[in-house]
């Protein structure tokens, strides 16, 4: 708790620091956590922000047991891609080709139930997110979760996605967002997911091994045979996941880095295979991105270009700016861009490190910061449920209402993830729906979702204060 | 305008023998040209999700190649009975499902630009809607729509909340933006629902006018007038007129929608709708059969939208579009693969109809986009561009279509 108040003193900021502690702790909470639950401002208040802070930072040593209680009836969410796609994907085409095969391939109709089945997994992805949400001792682990799939965003809906991304989320992003950031891009980089999303998959040294070689098998998608290069991860790589667009690269770098990832493949992805690299489809020539030389060869030239970008300072920058954005305010305080960028640099870029400074600083406690964000309509929902202890039955009641608000889980088409700014979220027709909503769970008409507490009313969820956190 | 000056309006000189009733009244265009700069003009944007195929919508059927290239899909000569096509200029014929928009092709109020499309090559239907609605082909990270730049670019002195409506239960990629576009897929469900208690409209209403918060207080402000206005327009007392009849499904009721608001003066200027079902990889059918029941859908639905909106039309321009054709030759489950140039709609009372745009690139096989897909003589941002322009009244269309040398040269014609 004097911690902050210290810094303040120490960095000789003149900036107005929330007064009390009450103020402060509940600042900290609707930060740290997807809001406030009953009690937990006073337990926080009890141990102290500083302890509460180190709790979160180290997710690893609180249990959770009761969360694992509620999805333990989730039976895809530990499947690998390979299980789903055999287990839910596999029936359909397989009832497909047996239509061809009988020449009725013009009468096939899908088995609606079948269908139905196939969006199991997406369906059970989206209601572990909103449980976890809303029940996870982990708090900041799940805003963490949010915003790195987020950063990295893969959408559900294009194509083979829709049955990749439980396994994404579990083994790309989830195990890093405490971690080293190189970590987390190379698990993004190799993950068939983005592969996919990206078409990375597909883009090939148009000189390759395999154009000498034609019958060596390359699979087709969507009559696209891979042809030649394809830039698009080798962009967005650089501006979105990295640099950010100003980050100093240009064409000739975006070229450079598709040809160092040639070769970056999947093994079979419409049966949910894995990640694969095909020295035919490489690109074996000498690279120069960025200034460096890369001429690491075969696979190894994709994991140099990402050591060089993991490393670049317009990559700590970035990162510092998004996070503090997050975490702060949609005008990032640019002292505070500086220092949580250099911590990144000085720590190899570990986000622990990173988040420690943030939360920590002067800015993060700073009057102006106070309610400063405008909850996402994942968070409103979330939080709303938080507030008035609501014990949810149907995830899917939830789902659906946030994806009415405006941010259908797991569904943001482009790969800039959806915006984390006020004007992307404001509009009569959201804000219309928030108060529709409020006023539905506290009144018990959300089939699936049982409120008991008389407090917060519905009239107290669609007020203005709780929009922002 | 307001519905009072806009009667008074429409009793001045040239239209009153639009009123008198000896035209199909949009079409005195000519008579609303003189202060055409002065009024509001409107855009109803519709998209056809899933790739439909062009070749089946807008059929070449003087091009011998169509027919060699399809032979169990293909939809007859124009004279070779029910299900042949509706000739439109000797060479292109409707699909005769499309036969309700005819009178409009006949009234020169319908244009069609055939060839058309994106310049990129991606034939996946998510990248492809994606640089559509963008209208940055091959650029993913473009954050905004085109038509969202457009309301950004023009900036209206006195905007209502109906600005910009997408009848669709998200608000689509083309309308993202900063600008204040709303999505509401039912005008009836646009207002403060019930709650424990019956007033809770009038509680959030004074409570975001006392809060301090100037963002949310703007924009509840905005909402809450626009629940009022609905309320005034009564949606669920309208009445098509002229004898519009909009079929059931959601995209029929998605344009009664659309006309209503027009109809209610509420400052609605740009709208848009979306309809799927047109990815025919198998069992396409031709005149009869799956992409014949769709279009049936489709084309009820639009003529009931031009006819319901009668004079209205005058000012308003329905655009359609699709992400991209598909291939020229059928596949083996008489279905169409992806594919590549389309054809897009515009009717209008500014619309110079009756007219197939763009140059026809040929089907024969060197004459096909990588051998097999219909080639692009139009950009598709040409078409948006004449829109924005010689329609809704822009006069620097360049921050709209960034990366784009935006050019009239271009243009493929549509307005005067």
């Amino acid at each position: 708790m004097t911690a902050w108040i210290a810094r303040t003193l120490l960095f000789g900021v003149a900036i107005a620091v929330l007064p009390g502690d009450d103020a402060a702790v509940r600042h900290a909470v609707d930060r740290l956590s997807f809001g406030a639950r009953a009690g937990d401002v006073e337990h926080v208040k009890a141990i102290g922000i500083d302890r509460y802070l180190d709790e979160q930072l180290h997710p690893e040593r609180l249990p959770d047991a009761g969360l694992d209680a509620r999805l333990a009836e989730f039976t895809t969410l530990q499947l690998t891609s390979r299980e789903i796609a055999e287990k839910f994907e596999l029936p359909q085409q397989l009832a497909r080709r047996a239509a061809a095969a009988n020449g009725n391939a013009s009468d096939f109709k899908p088995n609606p139930a079948e269908q139905q089945r196939a969006n199991t997994p997406i369906l059970e992805l989206q209601e572990q997110k909103v449980l976890r949400a809303v029940y996870s001792t982990r708090q900041l682990q799940e805003v963490l979760v949010d915003f790195w799939f987020n950063h990295f965003n893969v959408d559900a809906r294009k194509g083979a996605d829709r049955f990749m991304l439980t396994e994404y989320e579990r083994d790309a992003i989830r195990p890093h967002v405490l971690g080293k950031f190189r970590d987390l891009l190379g698990a993004t980089a190799k993950s068939p997911a983005m592969l996919f999303y990206l078409d990375n998959w597909m883009s090939v040294d148009p000189n390759g091994l395999h154009v000498a070689f034609p019958r060596a098998r390359i699979p087709l998608q969507n009559q696209n045979a891979p042809k030649g290069l394809n830039e698009n991860y080798g962009r967005e790589l650089m501006e979105l996941h990295t640099l950010g667009v100003d980050g100093g690269y240009t064409q000739q770098d975006v070229t450079e880095v598709a040809r160092a990832f040639t070769g970056w493949t999947i093994d079979q992805p419409r049966q949910g295979g894995g990640f694969r690299f095909d020295p035919r489809r490489h690109d074996d020539g000498k690279k120069l991105v960025l200034g460096h030389v890369v001429n690491g060869g075969g696979q190894r030239d994709g994991e140099q270009v990402l050591e060089i970008l993991a490393k670049h300072p317009s990559t700590a920058r970035f990162i510092a700016t998004k996070l503090v954005r997050r975490f702060v305010s949609d005008t990032p305080p640019p002292a505070l861009v500086d220092r949580a960028a250099a911590r990144f640099k000085a720590t190899d870029g570990d986000l622990r490190e990173v988040m420690r400074t943030i939360l920590t600083s002067t800015e993060f406690f700073a009057a102006e910061a106070y309610h400063a964000k405008v909850k996402t309509p994942f968070e409103f929902v979330v939080s709303a449920a938080r507030a008035t202890d609501a014990e949810i039955h149907d995830a899917r009641v939830l789902v659906r209402q946030i994806a009415e608000l405006g941010e259908p889980l797991y569904q943001c088409q482009p790969p800039t993830g959806y915006k984390d700014t006020a004007d992307a979220w404001v509009n009569t027709g959201a804000l219309v729906g928030r108060m529709n909503f409020g006023l539905a769970l506290a009144a018990n008409k959300l089939r699936g979702v049982v409120v008991s507490n008389a407090e917060p009313d519905g009239v107290a969820l669609g007020r203005p204060e709780f929009q922002r956190r | 305008m307001t519905m009072l000056s806009r009667r008074v309006f429409l009793k001045n000189g040239a239209f009153t023998l639009v009123s008198m009733g000896f035209a199909p009244s949009f079409l005195a265009r000519t008579a609303y040209a003189q202060g055409a700069r002065a009024r509001d003009k409107q855009l109803i944007a519709i998209f056809q999700r899933g790739a439909v195929d062009g070749l089946s919508v807008v059929v070449p059927f003087g091009d011998a190649d169509y027919y060699r290239a399809r032979p169990s899909i293909a939809i007859q000569r124009p004279g070779s009975g029910n299900d042949a096509a509706v000739d439109l200029d000797g060479f292109f014929g409707f699909n005769p499902r499309l036969a309700p928009l005819k009178p409009f092709w006949d009234q020169h109020a319908l244009a069609i630009v055939h060839a058309c499309g994106s310049p990129d090559a991606t034939r996946s239907h998510f990248d492809a809607q994606d640089y559509m609605e963008t209208a940055t082909p091959g650029v993913k990270s473009t954050s905004d729509g085109w038509l969202n730049r457009y309301l950004q670019a023009r900036q209206l002195e006195h905007q209502t909340p109906f600005r910009a409506v997408s009848l669709t239960q998200q608000l689509p990629r083309m309308l993202q933006g900063t600008a204040p576009a709303t999505a509401m897929s039912q005008l009836s469900q646009f207002d403060i629902r019930g709650g424990q208690s019956a007033s809770a409209g009038a509680t959030f209403e004074s409570l975001y006018a006392e809060a301090r918060d100037r963002v949310l207080g703007n924009t509840a402000r905005d909402a809450f007038d626009a629940i009022k206005m609905l309320k005034g327009a009564d949606p669920s007392r309208y009445q098509p007129e002229h004898g519009a009849e909009y079929p059931r499904g959601p995209f029929g009721q998605a344009l009664r929608q659309i006309a209503q608001l027009i109809k209610a003066d509420v400052g609605l200027e740009v709208a848009f709708a979306d309809v799927g079902g047109w990815d025919t990889h198998i069992n396409q059918g031709s005149a009869q059969g799956q992409l014949a029941l769709r279009l049936d859908d489709f084309a009820r639905g639009i003529a009931a939208l031009v006819t319901d909106l009668g004079d209205r039309m005058a000012d308003v321009v329905v655009l359609t579009m699709s992400e991209f054709g598909r291939a020229v030759n059928e596949n083996g489950n008489r279905g169409t693969d992806h594919g590549h140039g389309n054809a897009m709609m515009a009717i209008g009372g500014g619309v110079r109809g009756g007219k197939v745009y763009g140059r026809w690139p040929g089907l024969s096989i060197e004459r096909r986009y990588d051998r097999r897909d219909l080639a692009i003589t139009t950009d598709f941002r040409d078409v948006f561009g004449e829109v924005v322009v010689r329609h809704l009244g822009v006069n620097d269309a360049r921050p709209i279509f960034p990366g784009y040398a935006i050019s009239s040269a271009r243009f493929p014609g549509l307005f005067a």
